[in-house]
């Protein structure tokens, strides 16, 4: 009997409807875990470099972590993996919600998709029944309604379904998978869901999940329920208020927007309103928040209320967590909260990412505003009206466009980097707040911080949110506030993290950029991209582990978590070398993709102040701490002494790792 | 007729504005009723479960009751601030209608037994957000045998197959054993 996992993926061949229900090798478990971590192996063996991420070669996965399913709180991230159209790279995009842990239920730790189905189709999954059905009566539904149609079709409540929007069909590259509260939505996931032809994915199971060691299992889940009890009654003082309790960014709970409208940037990430928020707008925007949501609402099996059921008059409900409030209404200057719900609603049914697309938006109308673009890109057909002029009506007008592929919209789906390139004219530079293609956070600031420069610079992830967390995001103003924070700080993997925070200073010497040094900057992101990993490869959800300070999960219980769910013992040393085996192996796909120190570039105006001597100090010190070359690349030693063999034998026969290693590497094919 | 005797009377007070949906109580309840106990989860076998459709807000965890052989003939929709309920929301029987709080292999009956043994129940303990809370108090109740946890079961596959065959299928399976 296999403890954790169940031990099968779901293979399916979507151009001759082949189904095979696959045993897996125990032994990838031990070296990568699961979720992310056996993803990218599959990923790594099976899809050769060259691979078009719209070719059929590429394959699509949905997968479990470890421990999803089992009775550990927040154990419920579906991890989907495939290569990016967007960036070209591997893109891994995570969603909370109930898919994973039915999908486990059902007897499959992953869902593998090879090939194109010839038609648009849906897949239902009950238990050992799996079946591919014609979808072509739904074309061109919404991603919230497809759903709930498949759900009906299917005849079974508790059936949870995965679905893309016209925008996933429609190949948009910034198309996501949405899945009640919760969506993969970054790195274009959704738009090779679209290109395979699935429309959506309903699972329903019924099978058990064991453990190895049930009582202790059920008494880490105890403690971990017991301090997330214990967070919640203590928030942690002198940060700010969506710094200082779990899970994410409580968008959903907290009404005071303040400090997003004011510090976050307005338009196409350029603008920041410093007096923005008032007494008019906050109660205005509190009445719009509270009569909009229904209920606070979580992921399987946890208690944070991240999410919420938001309903407004005159449009189907939907479901919503997290920044998305407010992206598009500041992407189009709209002071509206009102006008925020309703145009997320819109892209929710469309199926887009509320990060990306909002940018994508304003960008085309800052072209505009440049004479880049013009009014015959803005006109109307025989189909669609010309675009309005006011900023609500013509945010909706190009929100249609991109996810219909309609006009200048087909150019605009592609992302503002591939959009900006192909408009050309001086376009490029209005695509300013990208890293690896992939548009950022709207965040524009002053004094370069050295550890959020690496995390954005190197982050696999290229979605800041899904790499920072654990440690302060700036220091304590004193050094009583600093002795506070460090007292009860369990969660430290070295007593030296705490010296860091009481050095670090708001100014002087000990202050941003020079301090943390570059030692010290890749020391605490180390520890950062390690949480997430782990958590990536147990699917457990980063708000309850990796992102928020003190969390209930850390490097001290995971390693019992894991050896009590699976009986394989391992200890902490254990699995931080499954995480560096899994940061490699991910490091080593996009490096075969062709990634270099070149690409890891936070935008030029992230920060006022630049430094570019200690910016390559920074990166040369954690490329060294890694063990990579200068450019990047994972050395042959460094992979070796992981088992990974296999990969440094392939980088070599590619002549992407040399022994000169001055000589940059070879570009590989996908790059274009 | 037994005799009147104290009990402790355990009352699970269910608040639906709070439940967020997590469905923590269906995990601990099917993992305590594992054996070896939380060896294995599975919210199929639950004995409460959440009765959930986001869209409409519906948001109902239910405990599984007794044993029904038959469907109801008439049901009832409850409209409560506006929201209208499925037939079957509040129900907690065991009923051919539905495949809820019945083992998903055998089909046999599931009944919460308020987590016999432990001191509170574990749906309770494990709903941190208090959408479940137990109260206790003392009643004075006549002392009735509860039937056991195999009765109801037995009750179960008897109403479906009827007595005979079963008592056949027992001898047939001793006779292998
Ligand atoms: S912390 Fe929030 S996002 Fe994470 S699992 Fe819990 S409810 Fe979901
Ligand atoms: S544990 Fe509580 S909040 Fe979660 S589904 Fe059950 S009743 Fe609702
Ligand atoms: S009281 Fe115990 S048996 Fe009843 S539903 Fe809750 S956990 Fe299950």
């Amino acid at each position: 009997m296999r403890y954790g996992e169940t031990g099968y993926n779901l293979e399916i061949d979507l151009a001759t409807g082949n189904i095979e229900r696959v045993e897996t090798d125990p032994k990838m478990t031990e070296l990568h875990l699961g979720g992310l971590g056996t993803n990218a192996k599959i990923l790594w063996d099976r899809v050769p470099p060259e691979t078009d991420p719209f070719s059929p070669d590429n394959i699509l996965m949905f997968s479990t972590g470890l421990l999803c399913s089992t009775p550990a709180p927040g154990a419920n991230r579906t991890i989907v993996t495939t290569y990016s159209p967007q960036t070209l790279f591997m893109g891994y995009s995570m969603m909370g919600g109930v898919f994973a842990p039915e999908l486990k239920f059902a007897g499959y730790d992953k869902l593998i998709f090879r090939n194109k189905s010839p038609n648009l189709v849906y897949i239902w999954i009950h238990n050992d029944k799996v079946e591919i059905r014609d979808a072509t009566h739904l074309k061109g539904k919404g991603a919230v309604e497809t759903q709930e149609l498949v759900r009906k079709e299917v005849g079974d409540p508790d059936a949870q379904v995965a679905a893309i929007g016209l925008a996933g069909e429609n190949r948009v590259y910034m198309a996501s998978i949405e899945q009640g509260r919760s969506s993969a939505s970054r790195l274009g996931v959704g738009a090779v869901m679209g290109d395979k032809g699935i429309k959506a994915i309903a699972v329903r199971g019924t099978k058990d999940i064991n453990v190895a060691r049930p009582e202790e299992f059920y008494q880490l889940c105890n403690e971990v329920l017991q301090y997330i009890k214990f967070r919640e009654e203590r928030p942690i003082p002198n940060v700010m208020t969506i710094l200082q309790g779990l899970g994410s960014p409580q968008e959903m709970k907290h009404t005071d927007e303040k400090w997003h409208t004011e510090n976050f940037m307005w338009g196409n990430a350029r603008t920041r309103r410093k007096d923005f928020w008032n007494d008019e707008i906050e109660k205005r925007w509190k009445d719009v928040q509270l009569s909009a949501r229904k209920r606070l609402i979580s992921c399987y099996n946890c208690p944070m209320k991240c999410g919420a059921i938001l309903s407004l008059p005159g449009m189907s409900t939907y479901m919503m967590k997290c920044f998305s409030k407010l992206t598009y209404t500041m992407a189009a200057y709209v002071d509206d909260l009102d006008f925020a719900f309703r145009i997320a609603q819109r892209a929710t049914e469309y199926g887009v990412d509320g990060f990306s697309t909002p940018q994508v938006m304003a960008f085309a109308f800052e072209l505009k505003d440049a004479g880049i673009l013009t009014d015959k890109d803005f006109a109307g057909t025989s189909a669609y009206e010309a675009c309005p002029s006011d900023n609500m009506g013509r945010f909706y007008w190009i929100l249609d466009r991109i996810a219909r592929r309609e006009g200048i919209g087909d150019i605009l789906a592609n992302g503002t980097y591939w959009a900006a390139k192909e408009i050309g004219n001086g376009a490029e530079e209005y695509a300013h707040n990208n890293i690896k293609k992939h548009e950022q956070l709207p965040l524009k600031l002053g004094m370069l911080n050295p550890v959020y420069f690496l995390m954005y610079a190197t982050g696999e992830k290229a979605n800041i949110t899904q790499i920072e967390g654990q440690f302060p995001q700036a220091p304590f103003m004193t050094m009583e506030e600093r002795e506070e924070f460090i007292k009860d700080w369990i969660q430290v993997p070295d007593e030296k993290f705490k010296q860091y925070v009481l050095d670090w200073e708001p100014r002087g010497e000990r202050s941003n950029p020079y301090y943390p040094t570059p030692e010290i900057a890749t020391d605490i992101v180390d520890w950062q991209e390690m949480m997430h990993f782990i958590d990536d490869a147990l699917g457990v959800c980063a708000g309850l582990s990796s992102f928020p300070l003190k969390p209930p999960y850390h490097i001290h219980n995971y390693p019992k978590f894991i050896s009590a769910a699976t009986g394989m013992d391992i200890d902490e040393e254990g699995l931080k070398e499954i995480y560096r085996r899994n940061r490699n192996l991910v490091r080593a796909i996009n490096v075969r993709r062709g990634l270099t120190r070149a690409d890891e570039k936070p935008p030029q105006d992230h920060w006022k102040k630049r430094f570019p001597e200690l910016e390559e100090k920074l990166l040369d010190t954690y490329y060294e701490f890694k063990g990579w070359s200068n450019n990047g690349i994972p050395r042959k030693e460094t992979l070796d002494k992981l088992g990974l063999e296999y990969v440094s034998e392939d980088l070599t026969k590619r002549g992407i790792l040399t022994d000169d290693e001055e000589t940059p590497a070879k570009e590989a094919s996908a790059q274009k | 007729m037994g005799e009147k005797i104290k009990k402790k009377v355990k009352t699970i007070k269910i608040d639906l504005e709070k439940c967020n949906g997590c469905r923590a109580c269906e995990v601990i309840c099917s993992a305590f009723h594992a054996s070896p106990k939380y060896s294995s989860n599975n919210p199929a076998r639950s004995r409460v479960r959440m009765i959930r459709d986001p869209i409409k807000d519906i948001y109902v965890p239910v405990y599984a009751g007794e044993y029904a052989p038959a469907e109801c003939m008439g049901r009832d929709v409850y409209v409560i601030d506006g929201k209208e309920y499925g037939e079957c929301d509040f129900c907690r029987a065991v009923c051919p209608s539905r495949d809820r709080f019945k083992e998903p292999d055998s089909g046999l009956p599931l009944k919460c037994d308020m987590c016999e043994g432990e001191e509170e129940p574990l749906c309770v303990k494990w709903c941190i957000t208090d959408a479940l809370t137990c109260e206790e108090r003392e009643e004075e109740v006549e002392e009735e045998e509860k039937p056991a946890d195999m009765d109801i079961a037995l009750e179960s596959l008897v109403e479906k197959h009827g007595l005979e065959k079963i008592a056949d299928a027992v001898a047939r399976m001793s006779k292998k054993g």
